[in-house]
């Protein structure tokens, strides 16, 4: 396996090797490898399709993150809810969404998953619990709260997880967030990607406490810092946290770290970076990890099986960009006014 | 028909559609205890602690709470303390509540009612005085709504709780005492549909809220004076029944806009342009209106009056809208 540079180790205290949680199967793993392939198929493809101007609007990459999105979903239900951040693709692929109506949502079709009306920062799903990407940075998290409420009304065994950058962990409705889903003892799960960027400010530029596992204390509930380049580490630790939270044992506060490998928004050139940080970043590349793991460290793959895992997500994401420019059609004028109301009412 | 205050108006509701449905659940700074206006006494006891929470104060996360909840199958009501603060949390009414359904291209529900006493009256002075119902009316996604009698506030409390839409439920602060007959059992009040409170055919007053209370009172006592004041009470401001007031109008051919938010940037400019619109021919006089003074809530009971229209400014009002007959 090819060795992870020594400043991502730096950088990453929290690095640890893959090892796949004992019992897993060859169908998880699997599902595991194809969910983060098709990750990074889909958010690759998106760049490109976007920096050749055929994807309008903004779109942020989900590239570098896959461990976190799919580590943490394998844990869940179809009727457990996420929420999600302005990186959406990777969250709404790793719960189960479908690339062919994501693709064409993000093409603006009428047969996108919005219906051509949210794009890549509104991507959402609701009927498998994907509660929709946002634009503005921490406004996902109390929707997660909600949904973990009305799990502790309905006490229908759900959870939720509320996925959020360290950005987000600045605003305050984070720490309102936090507090409210403690004093509750809501089945809310607290995934913090912490790449640590904003955009183009560093963590430790906008905290003195850059480990940001550390706030639970505060509000009373478990913090655990992992490292979120492993997607067996996501797992196995949203694996506890998720049973705690549906057995009655509240909210955790899981901080998954790792490196922004590209840029904030899919046409950012990253000028106010080393260049060589990004270079060092890809040693750590998630997928390329798990996929070498599989045939190396299991006795469960060939290299061929794995090659043809990643070779059916990049035919699904092909597949769905042919969908997306030839089957899909452009939203009629006459949607304007639908969807704002509830049976399509129609207020002037 | 029983003969009760709006308060307890708002308590039967809350208690009626909770008991038919269960995922009807209510929460807000001290609402476990009967809240600060006692409109959820008694419920507690009634549908215990998960249906009826104290929330600490954190206005985002609760508001914001509201709308995952909503979007995940219960029927919430956030109650805010004072309207005033829905500013702190509006990131998540406007951005979230009200774009949801729209941005997610249908997919999603938001039964979610935002309660929330407004108006002034009181000293309670800048910070607890407000009403800021255009900024609400100005946003696609939501209604608003601004009921005023006992029997309104019960029919359209209903009506929001079953309203697949966020609602923004505008209950004055000095209404809680006031009133009305209620019918026994089970009804709605619609929204968009206005009530005409007096007939007339001198002028059109379109009011709301405690604007309607006073312009009422203003009318009867023009009457005295031989003047005839139709008074329209809007009750919902999004959707508004603009085919009520162009119909009025068309009688008497003359309109007066009240209500207690500022003048500058008011429903009121909003209303009098759609009338303009709708029906310029109708009128023989320039629309008038008449809100509170572009000034904050002033402390000082004196100045405070100085600010928020009342019978006598209306009449005043009303006068001069008639001075060329």
């Amino acid at each position: 396996m090819k060795k992870i540079a020594e400043s991502v180790k730096q950088m990453l205290p929290t690095l640890t090797p893959l090892e796949a949680p004992e019992g897993m199967t060859k169908e998880e793993m699997t599902e595991i490898f194809y969910k983060m392939s098709l990750i990074r198929e889909f958010d690759s493809s998106v760049k490109d399709l976007w920096m050749a101007g055929e994807i309008y609007g903004l779109a942020h990459s989900y590239v570098g993150a896959e461990a976190i999105g799919v580590g943490a979903c394998m844990n869940l239900e179809k009727t457990d809810f996420i929420s999600s951040t302005h990186r959406g693709h990777g969250h709404t692929i790793a719960k189960g969404g479908d690339v062919k109506a994501m693709m064409a949502e993000l093409y603006g079709k009428y047969e996108g998953s919005n219906k051509g009306k949210g794009g890549s920062m509104h991507i959402a799903d609701i009927g498998i619990g994907m509660l929709g990407a946002t634009g503005i940075v921490g406004s996902g998290m109390p929707t997660a709260v909600g949904a973990a409420l009305t799990s502790d009304v309905l006490d229908n065994g759900s959870v939720a997880v509320c996925f959020h950058g360290d950005g987000g962990t600045n605003q305050g409705v984070w720490h309102e967030s936090m507090n409210l889903a403690a004093a509750w003892n809501l089945p809310c799960i607290f995934l913090t990607e912490n790449n640590h960027l904003a955009i183009k400010t560093k963590l430790n530029e906008s905290s003195k406490e850059t480990e940001l596992y550390k706030r639970a204390i505060g509000y009373g509930i478990e913090g655990i810092a992992i490292d979120g380049f492993n997607v067996f580490e996501v797992y196995k630790t949203m694996k506890y946290a998720v049973e705690k939270a549906r057995n009655g044992g509240g909210p955790t506060l899981v901080e998954a770290r790792f490196v922004r490998i590209l840029g904030h928004f899919v046409a950012d050139d990253q000028k106010y970076r080393d260049p060589q940080e990004e270079i060092d970043a890809w040693t750590a590349d998630p997928v390329r990890r798990i996929k070498e793991y599989l045939y190396t460290r299991t006795d469960m793959f060939t290299q061929e099986e794995v090659d043809q895992i990643a070779a059916d997500a990049r035919a699904k994401v092909d597949e769905a960009i042919e969908y997306a420019r030839h089957e899909c059609t452009e939203p009629p004028a006459d949607s304007l006014y639908t969807d704002i109301y509830a049976n399509n009412e129609v207020i002037l | 028909m029983a003969i009760i205050n709006y308060r307890q108006a708002l308590n039967d509701a809350l208690r009626e559609e909770m008991t038919e449905d269960p995922t009807v659940m209510i929460m807000g700074c001290d609402v476990a205890p009967g809240g600060s206006f006692g409109v959820t006494l008694g419920l507690l006891d009634e549908f215990g602690p998960k249906r009826v929470r104290s929330t600490p104060i954190s206005e985002p996360g609760f508001t914001g709470a509201g709308v995952g909840a909503a979007a995940t199958g219960l029927r919430p009501i956030v109650e805010i303390l004072y309207s005033d603060w829905i500013t702190m949390c509006s990131d998540q009414i406007v951005n979230m509540a009200a774009k949801m359904r729209y941005m997610f291209g249908g997919k999603v529900n938001m039964p979610l009612v935002i309660r929330s006493p407004f108006g002034a009256g009181g000293g309670v002075a800048a910070q607890h005085s407000q009403s800021l119902e255009a900024w609400f009316n100005h946003i696609p996604g939501l209604k608003v709504c601004t009921p005023i009698t006992p029997y309104d506030v019960k029919g359209m409390l209903k009506e929001a709780i079953r309203d697949n839409n966020p609602v923004m439920f505008f209950e004055h602060k000095r209404a809680y005492q006031l009133k009305g007959e209620v019918p026994e059992g089970d009804y709605t009040v619609p929204f968009g549909k206005a009530a005409v409170r007096m007939e007339g055919t001198d002028i059109t007053i379109v009011t709301y809220s405690m604007m309607a209370v006073y312009a009422q009172s203003a009318a009867k006592k023009l009457a005295e004076e031989g003047i005839s004041c139709e008074v329209i009470d809007l009750r919902s401001l999004l959707p508004l029944d603009y085919d009520t007031v162009m119909a009025s109008i068309a009688k008497t051919g003359r309109v007066l806009v009240v209500h207690e938010a500022m003048l500058r940037g008011g429903i009121g400019g909003d209303i009098i342009a759609e009338i303009i619109e709708r029906g310029f021919d109708l009128l023989d006089a320039p629309p008038a209106r008449l809100g509170a003074l572009n000034v904050p809530l002033p402390y000082n009971a004196g100045l405070e009056s100085l600010c928020i229209p009342n019978e006598a400014t209306i009449m005043e009002a009303v006068k001069k809208a008639l001075s060329d007959k």
